[in-house]
Parts: C-alpha cells; structure tokens; sequence
C-alpha cells in the first residue's frame, strides 16, 4: 500500500470522527456502550463470581428486595443480582459480538462472491439467502440450539449461521456498484488479477458498509441471546440476562413480585440494545453512500 | 401481472418450500443419534421391541429410504407422532394453531394500524417534537425483549392491580359458554396481545415514516401543493398512497410470522397455542414435534411471501409494466 494511499484513508476516518462527534444521539451510544464493555471487562473488580453459585451464598438472605440487601437484593437461592447482572453482561456482549463476526464474515464472503463473480454463483448463493431469509429465524435457532445441545459456543453459532443473510444481500449490492466504477475497469485492462481487484478497489469500498451493518447486527444477536437464554437454550454453567429472567420467571418471582430480580436484566438489554442501535444508525448515515444526503433523518 | 412472472414466484416458493423439507429431514437426522435408546433409557426391551420402536419412528432403512418415506408421508400430511404424548404431531398442531391466530393476528392488526398512523404523522412532521417522540419511543420497543414486557405488564396488570388474569386462556373452574366463554378468553387474551402490539408497533412505525420521507421528495407533492391541495388532502391522496407499498411487504412478511412470533411470549402467559407447544417439546427435546412445527413455521412464511409477490403488481404499476 503506498503512503498516498494512507494518507487518503487517515484522512477518510478523520472526517468519518468529526461527522460521528456531531450526531449526539450515537454520542450517547457510544458512552453508554463505553459503560457496559467496562463493566463486563473489570467484572472481577467489581462483583464477586463465588456469589454466583448457591453452594457459595448460604448465609445470605433469599428473596431479599434491594433494601435488605445491598446493592440489588438476592434471588430465591441467596445469590446477589448485583453480581449476576455484572457477569451477564460477559455473555451478553461476547455472544452478541462473536456471533455478529460470523455473521459478518459469512455474509460478506457470500456478498462478495455473488456481486463479484456473477451469473452462476450469483444465482446460487442469491437462492441460498433467500431461503435463510425466509426460514423464521427464532424457530431455526431454536431447532439448531436444540439439536446441537445448551452451550455458550454453540448460541454463539447458532446465531451466527442465522443471521448473515442481510449483510449478504447489503455487500453484494454495493460490490456490484463498485464493479462498474471506472477505476477497476482501468485496473482490469492494465491486467490485474480478480484477488488484486478485490484486494484493492473492492474490500476498501465495502469496508465501511460492513462496519455499519456490523453495529447493527449486534443487537439482533443479543435480542436473540436473552431470547434463546429465556427459553432455556443458553449455556447453563454461565449466567446470562437471558437466563436471570428465566430462573427468575421458573422460580415463580411474578407472583411475588420480585421485581429487583427481573427488572434489571432487562433494562440492561434495552439499553445495551439502545445503544448499539443508535451508534449503528450514526455509522450507517455517514458511511452508506445512499444516505449520506442525509435526507432520512 | 405477465404470467410468466407469477409462475416464476410460485416455483420459487415451491423450491423453497423443498429446500426447507430436505433441509428440515437432515437437520434431524444427521445430527441425532438414536432416539430409541434416549427415550427409552434404562428400560429391557427386546430385539423385536426395539426394532418395532425403530420402525415407527421412521428410523429403519438406509438415510435415502428414510428421506423418501419422510418426504412421502409429509405430502400426506403425517409429520410423525410426538415423543412424549404419542399424539400425531399434525393434531396437536392443528388444536394449538387458532389460538395463536387469534392473539397473535389481533396484535399484528392493531400494531399495524396503530404503527402505520404514528408513521404517517411523525413522517409528516419530519424533526417535529411530536416525531421526535414517537421515533425514540419506536425505537425503545424495538429494543425492548418482548417476553420481558410481558413479565412486566403481567406484574404490574394482573398481580398488583388484579385487573387481568395471570395465565391461561379461560377460567378453568367457569363453566361459561358460548358468548360469555369467549368474552373470557378475549379478556384472558388482552394483556399476551397488548405486549405483541407493543413489540410489534416500532416496526411499522419506523417503516412507514421513511416511507413518507422517501415520498416527500417527489415531483407528484410539487404539484398537487402547486394545484392547491390542503395539506391534508396532499398527505392523505398522494403521499400515503405510495408511501403504503413498502409496509404492505412488511405486513405480509409479518403475518407470515404470526404462527412463530410469539414462543416466548405465550410461554409467559402460558397461553395454549403453537409457541407454548415449542417450549414444551424443547424440554424433551421431543425431535418429530420440534420439526413439524419448523415445518409448518417455515410454510407459513413462504405462503404469505408468496402472496405478497403476487400481490404487488397490482399495488403497483410499475412493477406491472416492467
């Protein structure tokens, strides 16, 4: 890559930051997501794993509101909200990202092969996402998560596998645009090869579509984390906010009105979902080409 | 609509629906291991019992014999018996499936409506203080888990104020019928339905205002003002007219999902339908259950693609004459 090159995309980022710094609303999605990576990465500092596991929290109180027990009260075995809340968002956020990255991955290798190479391929793997598309998601994650058995890696594929299909389409149209710029035809005539076209013109200009969709799909995936936990699909040897509302729903905590227990977790999926939400919405408006008008609002 | 364009849609619906059956058979049969000695765990059975077993689970025969019976017996409508009640799968489907219609088709039609309007108006008034709030509010439901409003709305309405009842779709000590049976069930229905409509109000919302947004830049709003037109007359006759088509994908996209759309939330309400038949058959897991039901998910999806397509050309006439 030639210095003339880097320079044009430092500045090309520079200029993103200054828009992005300009939309208060990804602003304030960007904290409040700032707030929850911090606190699933200094979990340790904060909140005490022991008290994740009842054989640990015999002398606490059970059922105890947040007056009785400080921070946010204990759950009908004694454990701390506090604690399971703060180790939840480890899962949370790991599952919504990892599953995002296949995602992400599948979606744009498909993308770009069906724009890049065309006719047969395209045809293919067009059929191939229309399909995943038309399957009902949560039912196929619930059929796969089933089937392949409760664990952490496996939500993370099961969601992965599931969730491609719209970046794919996405990629595949921008490609098809790029292909037609003056600059690769130039570049095909001096003799490039389809990986140095790819490489070069293709990657670079699909790039920020991806990340923008990127930021999108993470709270797609984490909607359907707490969605899969719920139902008792979720790794069982790892608290989640899915599988809080779960335990909290089985031990019968709506009927007692145990509200310290539910309400938490699910506030905190809001806001996490929020805030991924909004940040990909700024991206999206500065990155993707059709909006940059900025017309949609 | 040029004939060669709905056959084209039809075929395409019908390869799905294959690609979904032959996905579905290996889905189940690649990964699972021996459904006789799981279920039957523990117990002596005889060669021949467990050869009967075998049998009757479709399990016998190399994997292309069984895929050919499997395929055969879909056709006519068998999808196997249930593991865990020995009911065929096809009537327990169809004795939960018009409960979810009702509460889940309710909530979709008041979402749609409801979302549609919100669009339009916060559209309209695009920046407005109005529009402000119903975009974040819209995008606040999204973000929402559905179950969990459900939690929440089933606290705060049924234990704490007693207004609704907690679960279920009728008084099960009432001996109520006919008009006073169904007012029971709907009133047993309102708070599952309220939680759909929320969840499902943002969608529509946020389509159709960027829906109207997309339409306030033409030519045809020019010129209906330039003609005179109040305000309302060029929202209502020029601008929603087109601005619809978009959210009439959306809407039949989303009745196609009304068989699957509510697992969790009638697991909260325990509501009988098709989502509460999931959940009990993943505890098993109970497999021919499990794949009736993605079976039937899945065909729902594609019929109301389908007709979607079929019905666009006559929406728009663009499409007709391209």
């Amino acid at each position: 890559m030639t210095a003339v090159a880097w320079e044009r995309r430092r500045r090309a980022a520079r200029r993103t930051l200054t828009a992005f710094r300009a939309d208060r609303e990804g602003v304030a999605g960007l904290v409040v997501l700032a707030v929850f990576v911090g606190v699933a990465l200094f979990a340790p500092l904060i909140a005490d794993s022991d008290q994740l596991h009842a054989v640990n929290t015999t002398a606490n109180p059970t059922w105890a509101p947040p007056s009785e027990f400080l921070p946010l009260g204990t759950d009908n075995l004694g454990r701390p909200i506090w604690d399971q809340l703060v180790y939840g968002s480890q899962v949370s956020l790991l599952v919504g990202i990892a599953a995002t990255l296949i995602a992400i991955v599948i979606g744009t290798v498909v993308g770009v092969a069906a724009g890049f190479f065309g006719g047969w391929t395209d045809a293919v793997l067009n059929r191939l996402s229309e399909w995943f598309l038309v399957i009902p998601f949560i039912p196929l994650a619930i059929v796969l998560a089933a089937i392949l058995g409760a664990s952490l890696r496996n939500i993370i594929f099961v969601i992965g596998v599931t969730s491609w299909p719209v970046t794919a389409r996405l990629v595949r149209a921008q490609v098809l645009t790029v292909k037609q710029r003056l600059y690769v035809e130039r570049s095909r005539a001096l003799g490039a090869s389809s990986a140095h076209i790819m490489g070069r013109h293709i990657l670079p200009n699909i790039t920020p579509l991806v990340i923008a969709n990127a930021t999108l799909t993470v709270p797609i995936a984490i909607l359907s984390e707490t969605t899969l936990s719920f139902l008792g699909l979720g790794d069982p040897l790892r608290v989640s906010w899915g599988s809080m509302l779960e335990d909290a729903f089985s031990a019968g905590a709506l009927g007692r009105e145990a509200w310290w227990w539910y309400l938490p977790p699910g506030l905190c999926v809001i806001a996490v979902v929020l805030a991924f939400t909004l940040v990909g919405r700024a991206l999206e408006a500065i990155l993707d080409p059709r909006l940059r008008a900025g017309w949609r609002g | 609509m040029s004939v060669r364009y709905a056959v084209g849609k039809v075929l395409g619906a019908f390869a799905t629906l294959a690609f979904v059956l032959v996905f579905n058979f290996f889905l189940f049969r690649v990964v699972e291991s021996n459904p006789v000695a799981t279920l039957y765990r523990g117990r002596n059975l005889t060669d021949e019992q467990r050869e009967q077993l075998t049998h009757q689970f479709g399990l016998d025969g190399s994997k292309w014999e069984q895929f050919v019976r499997y395929v055969e017996q879909t056709l006519q409508l068998n999808l196997g018996r249930s593991y865990a009640t020995n009911q065929p799968v096809v009537d327990e489907i169809w004795a939960a499936a018009p409960q979810t219609i009702a509460l889940v088709g309710t909530a979709t039609l008041i979402s749609m409506l409801v979302g549609i309007a919100m669009g339009i108006s916060a559209g309209w008034r695009r920046g407005s203080g109005r529009d402000r709030l119903l975009t974040s509010s819209s995008m606040a439901t999204w973000s929402t888990p559905d179950f969990w409003l459900g939690m929440i709305l089933l606290t705060v309405f049924a234990v704490r104020l007693g207004l609704f009842p907690t679960g279920g779709i009728e008084d099960p000590t009432s001996s109520a019928t006919g008009i006073a049976k169904l007012a029971d069930q709907a009133w047993h229905m309102t708070l599952p339905c309220l939680t759909l409509a929320i969840a499902y109000v943002g969608e529509f919302m946020l389509v159709m205002r960027s829906s109207i947004l997309d339409v306030m830049r033409e030519d045809y709003l020019t010129l209906a003002r330039a003609k005179g037109l109040r305000d309302s007359q060029v929202r209502d006759r020029h601008a929603v007219r087109n601005a619809l088509l978009p959210s009439t994908t959306l809407i039949a996209i989303n009745f196609g999902f009304v068989l699957s759309g509510a697992i969790a939330v009638e697991t909260v309400f325990s509501w009988p339908g098709l989502g509460l038949l999931t959940t009990e058959a993943l505890r098993g897991p109970d497999l021919p259950m499990l794949q009736g039901l993605f079976l039937v998910f899945s065909a729902s999806v594609v019929v109301f693609n389908l007709i979607a397509d079929l019905a666009y050309p006559f929406l728009d006439p663009r499409v007709r004459y391209s």
